[in-house]
């Protein structure tokens, strides 16, 4: 495939040409000792402004532009249908304080919403506060630890397989708890190295299963069971639930925490970085401790409990992210059932054949079958050429993909974390592969000093973060940018 | 032509898609969801529609809810621009060659909430204003050590919520500061109390809960050593000198005035921003500039290393996933209005608060605003004879008056927080004031 992104030398908003400031008379308005004479905002024409977004999106990559398989993100088509629903006065023009009884449908979409996801998840209780998936780890620990010391145990260990997601270190460490991070062996978790970590002081195992190798756990009810003997919690990193709808569920696999990313599995637009949501959802034990307020239903209508003296309180202000619950909710009527089970069909249908046409061109390092994502290597190619995984990432540029996933999970060499999404024909795939297969017998010079066809070239990030310039302000006090 | 499914699986040599799921223990195994079976596009658009029409908009119900959110007009330019798919469809930038349009946007959007605050850097987000809140007390920690972070007693309980929970871990206990009866600004007497050597920040709020201006940022600034925390209104700092000025070190609030709408309290925008000084010590995603191979302006993620992906649990936040797109929104908003925009807006709110709290003022048994002072837009409604039964009066003639006080400081449980952003019409106020008089 050619491609060739557009290129536009557009200034900064701030070196526009701005219109005059106007005078707003604030002397009865505004104390003296406060009031601010200037605001450094430029005062631009409406077209001019429309323009320059619209070149900047020009600019930018999406699904909607191209082929997307960045590993572990579950890139899917974003539905037009939820855009024009969470678009509806009803949706955007509530405010979250306004009385039970004037928003009596919100309540219902996620009343409605909780019963669905504990449905899928095989769990009893959700939380949809959460607005990405940290915050979700962040909330599942807390009710981890809230369940620990309604039995009197104090725990602060928090054991990571080393595939992990750097969120979860990172929330346990957010929370002041100890990491222990196991080994993995041949991708998987070493039970033997698990239940060396686990014991009285184990909070909590987090565990992404499948693995961010897109392998699934097989003896994951021997690392339940493990786990569970030595008194402590189960966390499912939901990140990858998008392999295993309709086929098996946390709950099912006995974890007894788990957190959503609707912006992965239920396609809820990622917006460039976010929004996301990341509800959270429970099995019945740790479900007094959900944070307030839990939604719920009486003979009067649907409500907000606060009344909850168990509850760990509030990871945000409100409620969650409701204009994103309210297009997971409208995603999953639309797919229902039978359409969720045939989504993680394709997906780990995708991700294994990509692998498989893949044989010859870029190692996969473990056996056996994938999930909905897999993770190549290009050691062998840095050795013998010295092409490394970053250049193959932009190489891929040039061809209008987005590159996978790199250099993560560590414990694989040059990563390439692969997930194609069930969304993808094989014409894609195909592709994508055949722009790889290609890629590699280049010229090492081309790669290297790839991309080509882009907005601009290889960007120096190492300067950006030597001397780092996070706005105009900074910029213009230190010397000429243009 | 066989379809694609049946083509890759005889590729694979597979007979069915079983196959690839044969790794999944028999133990663990589900045959299907217990949920019905998927709908038509078109039907489940009507179902959600109707389901949604329970709901009472604002636009139905004159409506004069703050404390955090507030209905402003979003232009509709702003909308098509964040609803360019190019943005919303894409992920987090870590290719920053395919990704430029949106690192500019966002770098425009760090620049832009800097020109506002008087701060050096910004990053492109947290989740809203209680958790920027949040990181802000956590951050002031790493700064300096101290074990005690200072917060408002009139503050909006749930971000006092969501503070306790971001705390735990830290060893950071909060304390309050209560507030001056007559001028309902931070007591400073109270604040001089509780100040130590031990005090690691101290979070100031202009406007506060109130909808008062604080006025002695500069006083505040004065007496402590400790990292000062201002949490800010984005549009009332149009008209209002930075925490830059007062030498504040970090800037937070909820930025969902600046072109997002209520949606039922999310997604919001949590704005962080702070000193060049403190940069390496803050959370979340930030962009920087720099050049390309050619030597081009291009901009990109950078300071990674303070990150989840990178540092792992020593991050400076677990935050990953934020709220770029409402940022992207925010950078949009401040364009289309300019500063002329902004400050029109801001003097339109502080006179439209400033006339209803009068008319109100004027009904026997009502005292508007309670506290004297300049106000942003908003300000405590008063009625001595109680004001419960207000709100429920309100309510059954379709209005929805301010947020009643009453789990939020027992004193002013006779209370309520009443917003106006210049959006309500006239014939709203009207009936807002003629139900009020049938009260008196």
């Amino acid at each position: 495939m050619n491609f060739r992104q557009a290129y536009w030398d557009e200034p900064l908003l701030m070196e526009k040409r701005s219109a005059p400031d106007t005078d707003v008379d604030l002397a009865d308005l505004v104390p003296a000792k406060i009031r601010r004479q200037h605001l450094a905002i430029p005062n631009l024409s409406e077209h001019d402004v429309v323009r320059h977004f619209t070149r900047l999106s020009q600019m930018n990559f999406g699904i909607d532009t191209g082929f997307y398989p960045l590993g572990s993100c579950t890139m899917k088509f974003n539905p037009k249908f939820t855009e024009e629903l969470a678009a509806l006065p009803t949706v955007t023009r509530i405010h979250p304080d306004q009385d039970e009884s004037t928003v009596q449908g919100a309540l219902r979409l996620l009343y409605e919403l909780q019963g669905l996801l504990a449905q899928i998840a095989g769990m009893d209780a959700i939380t949809l506060q959460p607005a990405a998936g940290a915050q979700g780890e962040y909330t599942g620990l807390l009710l981890a630890q809230a369940y620990h010391r309604e039995r009197g145990e104090e725990r602060h260990e928090v054991i990571i397989p080393d595939t992990a997601h750097g969120t979860n270190p990172a929330s346990a460490g957010m929370l002041g708890f100890d990491l222990i991070e196991i080994p993995s062996k041949d991708g998987r978790v070493d039970l033997k190295a698990l239940e060396a970590a686990a014991g009285p002081k184990t909070l909590a195992l987090m565990l992404t299963n499948p693995n961010t190798l897109g392998i699934f756990e097989e003896h994951v009810l021997d690392i339940a069971q493990i786990v569970h003997d030595a008194g402590g919690l189960l966390y499912y990193d939901g990140a990858n639930f998008n392999a295993i709808l309709g086929r098996t569920s946390p709950g099912n696999m006995n974890f007894d925490i788990v957190h959503f990313n609707l912006h992965k599995t239920f396609t809820t637009p990622h917006g460039g970085g976010g929004p996301g949501a990341g509800p959270v959802g429970v099995k019945k034990p740790l479900e007094p401790f959900l944070p307030v307020p839990v939604i719920g239903l009486n003979g009067r209508g649907y409500h907000l409990n606060y009344d909850r003296p168990k509850s760990i309180g509030k990871v945000r202000a409100w409620y969650g992210n409701f204009a994103l619950l309210v297009r997971a909710y409208a995603y999953i009527l639309r797919m229902g059932g039978d359409g969720l089970k045939e989504v993680s069909e394709r997906a780990v249908l995708n991700a294994n054949y990509i692998r498989h046409r893949l044989t010859g061109v870029l190692d996969v390092p473990f056996g056996g079958l994938r999930k909905h994502e897999f993770v190549a290597s290009a050691a062998k190619l840095a050795a013998e050429k010295g092409v490394r995984t970053v250049d193959l990432a932009k190489r891929l540029m040039d061809f209008g993909y987005h590159p996978p996933t790199v250099y993560f999970p560590h414990l694989v060499e040059e990563a390439l974390m692969v997930e194609p999404t069930e969304t993808e024909t094989k014409e894609t795939l195909d592709g994508f592969v055949d722009a790889l297969a290609k890629i590699v017998k280049e010229d090492p010079e081309t790669l290297h000093s790839a991309p080509h066809n882009t907005a601009v070239a290889r960007v120096d990030e190492v300067q950006a973060a030597r001397e780092p310039i996070l706005s105009w302000r900074t910029a213009k006090a230190r010397k000429p940018v243009s | 032509m066989p379809s694609d499914e049946d083509e890759m699986l005889r590729e694979m040599g597979l007979r069915s898609v079983d196959d690839l799921f044969a790794d999944i223990p028999a133990g663990v195994r589900i045959q299907k969801l217990d949920i019905p079976d998927g709908l038509p596009e078109d039907r489940v658009v009507a179902r959600v529609t109707s389901m949604l029409a329970a709901n009472r908009t604002v636009v139905d119900m004159p409506t004069f809810l703050g404390g955090g959110l507030y209905d402003h007009f979003v232009p509709a330019s702003v909308r098509a621009i964040v609803s360019r798919s190019e943005f919303y469809t894409s992920y987090t930038p870590y290719q920053p060659e395919i990704s430029q349009g949106l690192l500019q946007a966002l770098w425009e959007y760090q620049s832009l909430i800097c020109e506002l605050t008087g701060m050096d850097a910004a990053n492109t987000s947290v989740y809203d204003g209680s958790t920027a809140l949040g990181e802000a007390a956590r951050m002031a920690h790493r700064i300096h050590g101290g074990r005690i972070f200072l917060i408002p007693r009139a503050l909006r309980h749930n971000r006092r919520a969501v503070l306790a929970n971001y705390v735990l871990g830290t060893g950071i206990e909060v304390r309050e500061v209560d507030y001056d009866r007559e001028s309902a600004l931070l007591d400073l007497s109270k604040l001089k109390a509780a100040l130590s050597p031990d005090v690691c920040g101290v979070y100031v709020e202009n406007p506060n809960f109130f909808g008062r201006f604080e006025e002695q940022l500069e006083e505040i600034r004065a007496m402590t050593n400790g990292v000062l925390v201002v949490g800010v209104n984005p549009i009332a700092q149009a008209v209002v000198r930075p925490p830059g000025d007062f030498g504040a070190d970090i800037v937070v609030g909820e930025g969902q005035p600046l072109g997002t709408q209520m949606n039922f309290g999310g997604p919001l925008l949590g704005i962080f921003a702070c000193r060049q000084s403190h940069i390496r010590k803050m959370p979340g995603r930030v962009i920087g500039l720099t050049r390309d191979a050619k030597g081009h302006r291009a901009f990109c993620m950078t300071l990674q290393t303070r990150e989840q992906h990178i540092r792992r649990e020593k991050a400076m936040s677990n935050i990953c996933t934020n709220e770029s797109l409402l940022a992207v929104g925010a950078a949009a908003y401040m364009a289309v209005l300019g500063s002329n925009g902004l400050r029109r807006v801001a003097a339109e709110n502080i006179r439209r608060a400033r006339e209803l709290a009068k008319a109100i003022d004027a009904i026997a048994g009502f005292e508007a605003p309670l506290f004297h002072g300049a106000h942003f837009n908003e300000f405590v409604v008063r009625r001595k004879k109680g004001y419960a039964a207000v709100h429920r009066a309100l309510l059954e003639k379709g209005i929805h008056g301010g947020l009643p006080l009453t789990r939020q400081l027992p004193e002013l449980s006779d209370a309520a927080l009443f917003a106006t952003t210049g959006r309500h019409t006239p014939e709203a106020i009207g009936r807002l004031l003629g139900a009020l008089e049938a009260l008196r």
